[in-house]
Order: C-alpha cells, then sequence, then structure tokens
C-alpha cells in the first residue's frame, strides 16, 4: 500500500516537473513550481526526513514560489524573448540529459554494501548538547561552522540584491505592495494572521531542540508573516539604510560568532559549548538566528530598494 | 522495490528535466526556474542517500538532511539574487530601448547573467 503511494509521488513529480519545463506562460510553470514543491515535501516525509520536508515547504515552495511570482508578473511584457533553440539542438540536449539521468540512476540501482551512515555517531553524541533532535545536532553543535558561514551567505546575496537598486534609490525602501492593487481579503488576511503566525513561528523555534522544527522553519514563517504586512500595505517596507533593520539582519550571526568565539574561553575551541550550558546556548543562537533569519529572508523576497528615500 | 530506490529514480529523472530546462528555455526567468528544479532533484538523492542510511533508531542519517536544509536555504538566497539581476537587467534593456518588447537580445543577454 505504501509503495503504490510512493509511486504516485514519484509519478506526480516526474509530471508537474515536465510540464514546469514544457509550460508556454512563466507565471504558469511558478505557479506548477509552487505545487511541485508542496508534493515533493511530501516525498520529503515519506524519506523520513521531517525536518526537511518542513523546510521545503517553507523556502523551496512558499517563499521561493512568492518571489518567482512577483518576478514573473513584472516580466509579462517580455514573454518570449529568444527563441527555443532548434530542433536538434533540443535532441541533442534531451539525450545528454537522458544519459546523465541514466548514469545517476545507475548509481541508485547499485548501492554500497553497507549504506555509508554517520547516524549511530551523531545519536551517540547527542547527548552532549543536551538536544533530542539529531538534526538540530548536526545543524548547531557538529557542523556549527556550516550554519554559521550558510548565514553570512544569505546576508552577502542580500547585499547583493540591495547593490541592484538604482543609485537615487540606494537607503530607500523596497517597493513591495505597490503591484498589489488594494484587495479587502489581503488586508483582512494580514491583520488576522500575523498573531497566529508570530506564535507558531516561536513554536516551531523552541520544539527544534527536540521535535523537528528550528531556527530556519520558524525564521520563515516570521518572514512570510511580515511579507503578508508588507504587501497588503498594513505597515511600509522600512527602508534599508534603518538602523533597526541593519542591527535584527546582524543579530543572529553575530550572536552566533560571539558564542563561537566564547568556545575558545568556556569549551574545547572555536564553536564547542560547555557540556552543562549546550542546551541553553544553543537555544539562545536559535532565536536570535530565527529573528535575523525572517528579516533576511524577508528582504532578500521584498528585492532592492525603488522607492527614493524621503530626507 | 524500496521505495528509496523508487525516489531515488525520481530523483535522476527530476536532475535530467531540470538540466533540459536549463539548457533549452529561452528565458532568463526560466532558467532560475529550471535551475531550482535541477537543485531539488540533486537535494533529492542526499534524501535517498539519508533514508538508506537509516540506522541507531533513527528513519534517516541525519548528517545528510542537515546538509539539505543548508543546502535550500541557499538555494533561495541564491534565486533571490538572481531574480533580482533578471529585473535589473530588463529594467535597463526597457529604459535604452522603450518600444522593444520581444528583443531577442535581452533574452541572450540574460542567459549569460
Amino acid at each position: 500500500m505504501a509503495l503504490v503511494f510512493d509511486i504516485g509521488i514519484v509519478s506526480l513529480l516526474i509530471a508537474i516537473g515536465a510540464w514546469m519545463i514544457m509550460a508556454r506562460d512563466t507565471l504558469v510553470a511558478v505557479i506548477i513550481f509552487v505545487v511541485y514543491g508542496l508534493l515533493m515535501s511530501i516525498a520529503w516525509v515519506r524519506l523520513s526526513a521531517v525536518d526537511v520536508a518542513l523546510t521545503e515547504a517553507a523556502i523551496g515552495s512558499g517563499i521561493t514560489g512568492m518571489l518567482l511570482l512577483s518576478a514573473a508578473a513584472r516580466l509579462r511584457q517580455t514573454e518570449g524573448a529568444g527563441a527555443r533553440p532548434s530542433f536538434p539542438v533540443c535532441i541533442a540536449a534531451g539525450s545528454l540529459c537522458a544519459l546523465i539521468s541514466a548514469g545517476l540512476a545507475g548509481v541508485v540501482l547499485l548501492p554500497a554494501d553497507v549504506a555509508p551512515t554517520l547516524a549511530p555517531l551523531a545519536v551517540a553524541n547527542l547527548s552532549d548538547t543536551g538536544l533530542e533532535n539529531p538534526v538540530a545536532g548536526v545543524l548547531f553543535a557538529y557542523r556549527a561552522l556550516d550554519t554559521l558561514l550558510e548565514k553570512v551567505v544569505l546576508l552577502l546575496a542580500l547585499l547583493g540584491v540591495w547593490s541592484l537598486g538604482s543609485d537615487r534609490a540606494w537607503g530607500g525602501a523596497p517597493a513591495l505592495g505597490a503591484y498589489v492593487p488594494p484587495n479587502d481579503i489581503l488586508v483582512f488576511f494580514a491583520q488576522v494572521l500575523p498573531p497566529i503566525g508570530i506564535v507558531f513561528a516561536a513554536y516551531m523555534t523552541w520544539t527544534g531542540a527536540s521535535h523537528p522544527g528550528g531556527a530556519f522553519q520558524g525564521g520563515t514563517v516570521l518572514a512570510v508573516m511580515w511579507l503578508l504586512v508588507m504587501m497588503a500595505g498594513v505597515a511600509r517596507a522600512p527602508p534599508i539604510s534603518s538602523t533597526k533593520v541593519r542591527w535584527l539582519l546582524v543579530a543572529g550571526p553575530a550572536l552566533f560568532l560571539a558564542v563561537g568565539f566564547l568556545g575558545f574561553v568556556i569549551a574545547a575551541g572555536f564553536l564547542a559549548y560547555p557540556v552543562d550550558y549546550a542546551k541553553a546556548l544553543i537555544v539562545l543562537i536559535e532565536v536570535a538566528l530565527a529573528l535575523s533569519i525572517g528579516v533576511t529572508l524577508a528582504l532578500l523576497a521584498a528585492g532592492p530598494p525603488e522607492r527614493t528615500p524621503q530626507p | 522495490m524500496s521505495s528509496a530506490t523508487l525516489f531515488g529514480f525520481c530523483s535522476a529523472a527530476i536532475v535530467g528535466l531540470g538540466l533540459f530546462g536549463l539548457i533549452v528555455s529561452p528565458h532568463p526567468l526560466r532558467r532560475i526556474l529550471a535551475f531550482n528544479l535541477l537543485g531539488s532533484g540533486v537535494f533529492l538523492f542526499f534524501g535517498v542517500v539519508a533514508r538508506r542510511g537509516a540506522a541507531a533508531g533513527l528513519g534517516a542519517d541525519p548528517v545528510p538532511q542537515a546538509l539539505v536544509i543548508t543546502g535550500i536555504v541557499v538555494a533561495f538566497s541564491a534565486t533571490a539574487l538572481a531574480v533580482a539581476l533578471v529585473l535589473r537587467l530588463f529594467a535597463l534593456t526597457d529604459e535604452a530601448a522603450p518600444t522593444s518588447e520581444a528583443d531577442p537580445q535581452a533574452g541572450a543577454e540574460g542567459g549569460h547573467s
């Protein structure tokens, strides 16, 4: 029975992926992408990776879909720019890609005799971190450096996006909401949903230590709530020169880095935690990170500044 | 056939589809979409590796799972930067030639960005 369900999910994923590539209209392709992302999170649940399923639904489908939808709506006039390559080129590309797929399928069919796994090690040392969710353990203890650098990547991407605004808009606010006509339903949801969303985000961040969830997923929910409020025009997007916004952006990574250096003094080294306070420190970092991730993701989706700053 | 193998085949097919879209799509925004499809295929492949590494009472190896979570976030930031670049590119080409709606040059230039 479970296998029948999996076959259904897999065929839907492949069919929807192919449709997304073939669809004529870009807006349609983006909507298909959102549906694809939600199906993909079901696939992640089937692979026993609930943390990834939450991330995929929130970031991979939700906020990426929102970003691409607004971009597709703005680029409506450029539809049809450039022509598809000629038929022989498509055939050649198709056979090349089929070859790569076949190669990957071959790798899937010939698994190693003993599947490589770090699960026993991850579980054996988990009690030292005070966490119960092994994925959170990997993210914030074993591979904390990856997580720290990923936050830096987010900030660098935001700097890149900001620097793409025109010169006279520098220091101004992103023009979010200018493309959505005033709409009672949107305003209603922007007033009703955020309180629920904020509680949910706080719960997701808190529970991430022991159950699926965590700073990424909680931060994304925060980001989406803020975007909703800004798009409905309930609150204006902040100017990018705002000191408050900039502090919020760096608070999470800065605290993470500070705790990392503190590790030299109170623990074994950079990004190491003392066993007694490990969980407290990790939860503290997660809370700060969730706030920073929320602000960063929302501003990344809001795009470069477009309104000239008010003096 | 186990469901991990099934999802492995799915990831192989999605990587192929995404790569195909990346090569043949004329519009830069469609290439970004195809890039995301390709990425999600690679992530799913990781998921299969994680599922096969199930041990110690866990349903899947947590290390590839954590890598995929990091990957999804980084893919989003790359997508946001790419979308901003494409929007800026089209805004600049519009300023230069306000009447050229279906300018094939714009698509060709976008491909390189």
